[in-house]
């Protein structure tokens, strides 16, 4: 018990010195969500072989992001959830989203190819909380006529550590299935009634691997990277679609952004040829009252410079850009950033 | 230790330098109790919110819901239990086979190696433990000792209608193989304190057996034992403790479900699983972060228990 705190009490401690430590004048510092880590570091990079600050990003997790940014600590705070709107508004904070990640589910059905499989959110839901508990259940062969699927126990996989992927797909999972809203609910972590918790999304695509009759849920980009199969979802408009990007992009085009508050626009089950239903923003968020107001500047820079540059990095990455009318609406959120009066956006 | 010395040596003069010696010597034996009193009080400090929230119903509540924010900590404390009690049923015997051997029947040049292997896994780092039971353990339990574990031990009637022993799904993952990690970990711990205990036995009594005709098994079970049963017992319950507070291993092993297991194979939780899964999002000031704390206190308390339990025997053995 000692040596786990002492262990975690150090994590804590390095964890600080390293956020404190490099930051240099000109070095814009962000922590946050671990999911979109990748990419913040990558479009660092570039931006400063282009001449632009360096970025120093710590991935501590969505909560550690919002308490830090809350702190001041950090340049920018980077939360996978948006945050509450009374909170933002509590901390003098401007929060918009800078990438876009979808979740995709993964199943190993000994004998039956995991793409041909077709589920709507209610089955999947039904799943997730025990309901549904074969393999060769009705409801999923009434969805599957073709495919001669085994008398085996459904095996769901999730999340062991607090994430905000999983934060993603409960939220999708209650809002189209009434019985997962009221069993389970959605959250960064839930009270799952059934299956297992491995950590990480590497740690849940190798056990959906392991097991027969296993499903879980991983970010797209971690899927595609490790060349895994996801299942066909039914969408808004009842179409079963397979994860592809313009499925993502045709979901994030549709989302409501004239009415969304503080820009949490959601994307989750938007209708559609190809649009995948399980689709979510990622949140920057910045003080509307920094200490020093150059620096949140080059927030603004850098990530301005992303958008306009980024695309390619993002297709590596395996991401997906924001929709080039959402950049436009982001950037009129940052012309609100005025403090003592200088507008921070146009940078000139 | 007050300073008036004894008059017959009374020329001898304290030197300034005994003194500091002597209270820099206090402070460094403060400098432990402090920092352990410290750091029950923090943790329970921020713990409270929790305890005041739930009271002592926390302790034995079996539903944890970050949604609803109802949080009960009997899933968890099961799950540490269970896991840490079956791996020392695992470990003991074999830890007690390994130290009778290595102290009695072993040839004396195989001695030195088979110690020093027993030694390098006890230094083989924890995560290492993890991905080996995740990733070749867990497949193998769930291909083959799980499904024969289900056909021969089905005769086994449940515990009323929610605990079916070795009853359940083969994921590989969960409580037993857990246990299994868990057993190999504490394996050496168990294995060492128990050849140092045999080691101590008096030559002259084991000598006295044999010379009484007695074969190896009747000097081990009618002298040897009785004479360190005491501090045997203790060499078992130091690797209890190991096993209490084990984390990352059984992050990888246990299925990581906080709800009450309904069969020894079930995935479950222990309470350094759940800490560790849950602390890196668990915002300050939140009831999220108080439970999680409260937790860590619950186990401080189990794992002072064992240790405290494992010195009192260990102590009683020396002074008997």
């Amino acid at each position: 018990m000692l040596i786990q705190l002492a262990r975690s009490l150090v994590t804590a401690l390095a964890a600080t010195v390293l956020v404190i430590a490099p930051a240099l004048a000109q070095d814009i510092t962000g922590a946050g969500a671990t999911f979109p880590a990748p990419i913040y570091s990558s479009w660092g990079e570039d931006y400063a072989k282009a001449g632009g600050s360096r970025l120093n990003y710590q991935a501590l997790g969505s909560g550690a992001g919002v308490t830090q940014i809350i702190n001041r600590t950090v340049d920018f705070g980077a939360s996978d959830s948006p945050v509450a709107p009374e909170r933002l508004e509590k901390e003098q904070l401007l929060q918009f989203p800078a990438v876009i990640g979808a979740v995709v589910v993964i199943v190993n059905v000994p004998g039956v190819d995991g793409t041909k499989i077709k589920l709507t959110g209610d089955v999947l839901g039904e799943i997730y909380v025990g309901r549904i508990r074969l393999w060769d259940d009705p409801k999923i062969t009434a969805l599957n006529p073709a495919l001669k699927l085994p008398k085996i126990p459904i095996s769901p996989a999730y999340r062991a550590d607090s994430s905000g992927t999983t934060s993603i797909f409960t939220k999708y999972l209650s809002s189209v299935s009434p019985l997962f809203k009221e069993r389970t609910g959605a959250g960064n972590s839930v009270a799952w009634r059934t299956g297992l918790g491995a950590p990480g999304n590497a740690g849940v695509a190798a056990a959906v691997k392991n097991i027969k009759g296993g499903i879980g849920y991983v970010e797209f980009a971690y899927a595609a990277e490790n060349g895994m199969q996801a299942l066909q979802l039914a969408n808004g408009s009842g179409k079963f679609v397979t994860p592809t990007v313009p499925g993502f992009l045709q979901a994030a085009e549709q989302a409501d952004w004239d009415n969304a508050k503080n820009m949490a626009a959601t994307m989750l089950n938007m209708p559609g040829d190809n649009s995948w239903p399980i689709v979510s923003a990622t949140y920057i968020l910045v003080p509307r009252n920094p200490k020093d107001p150059a620096r949140t500047q080059s927030v603004l820079k850098y990530v301005d410079w992303s958008f306009r540059n980024g695309a390619a990095t993002a297709d590596r990455l395996h991401y997906i850009m924001l929709p080039a009318a959402v950049q436009d609406r982001v950037r009129a959120q940052w012309a609100t950033l005025a403090p003592a009066g200088k507008p921070l956006w146009p940078a000139n | 230790m007050n300073t008036p010395a004894t008059p017959a040596i009374g020329t001898r003069k304290i030197h300034p330098a005994d003194t500091t010696f002597r209270l820099s010597l206090h402070a460094a034996g403060a400098v432990v109790v402090i920092v352990l009193l410290s750091i029950l009080a923090i943790m329970f400090m921020g713990g409270k919110l929790a305890f005041d929230t739930f009271g002592l119903g926390f302790i034995w509540g079996t539903e944890w819901n970050p949604v609803t924010q109802i949080y009960g900590a009997l899933p968890a404390i099961t799950g540490t239990l269970v896991t840490a009690i079956l791996a020392l049923c695992i470990a003991w015997p074999i830890g007690f086979g390994i130290a009778f051997f290595l102290t009695e029947t072993c040839p004396e040049k195989l001695r030195t190696p088979l110690g020093v292997a027993i030694e390098l896994l006890a230094a083989v780092p924890s995560i290492v433990y993890g991905m080996w039971g995740f990733f070749v353990l867990a497949p193998f339990m769930s291909e083959y000792v799980q499904p024969w574990l289900t056909s021969t031990f089905i005769w086994i009637p449940p515990i009323g209608d929610s605990f079916f022993w070795f009853t359940a799904p083969p994921i590989g993952v969960g409580m037993l193989t857990a246990a299994l990690i868990l057993a190999v970990m504490i394996l050496p711990f168990i294995a060492a304190t128990t050849r140092d205990v045999l080691l101590s036995t008096p030559q002259l009594l084991k000598d006295g057996a044999y010379a009484m005709g007695a074969t190896r098994w009747e000097a081990l079970t009618g002298v040897v034992i009785p004479a360190v049963r005491g501090s045997l017992f203790g060499a078992v319950f130091l690797g209890l403790g190991r096993a209490l507070g084990e984390t990352m291993a059984v992050v990888f092993v246990i299925g990581n479900a906080i709800r009450m297991p309904d069969s020894l194979m079930a995935p479950s939780a222990t309470i350094a699983s759940v800490v560790a899964n849950n602390f890196p999002e668990a915002e300050p000031g939140t009831l999220d972060l108080a439970v999680l704390l409260a937790l860590g206190f619950i186990l401080f308390v189990v794992s002072f228990g064992v240790l405290a339990v494992a010195r009192f025997l260990l102590r009683q053995e020396r002074m008997s």
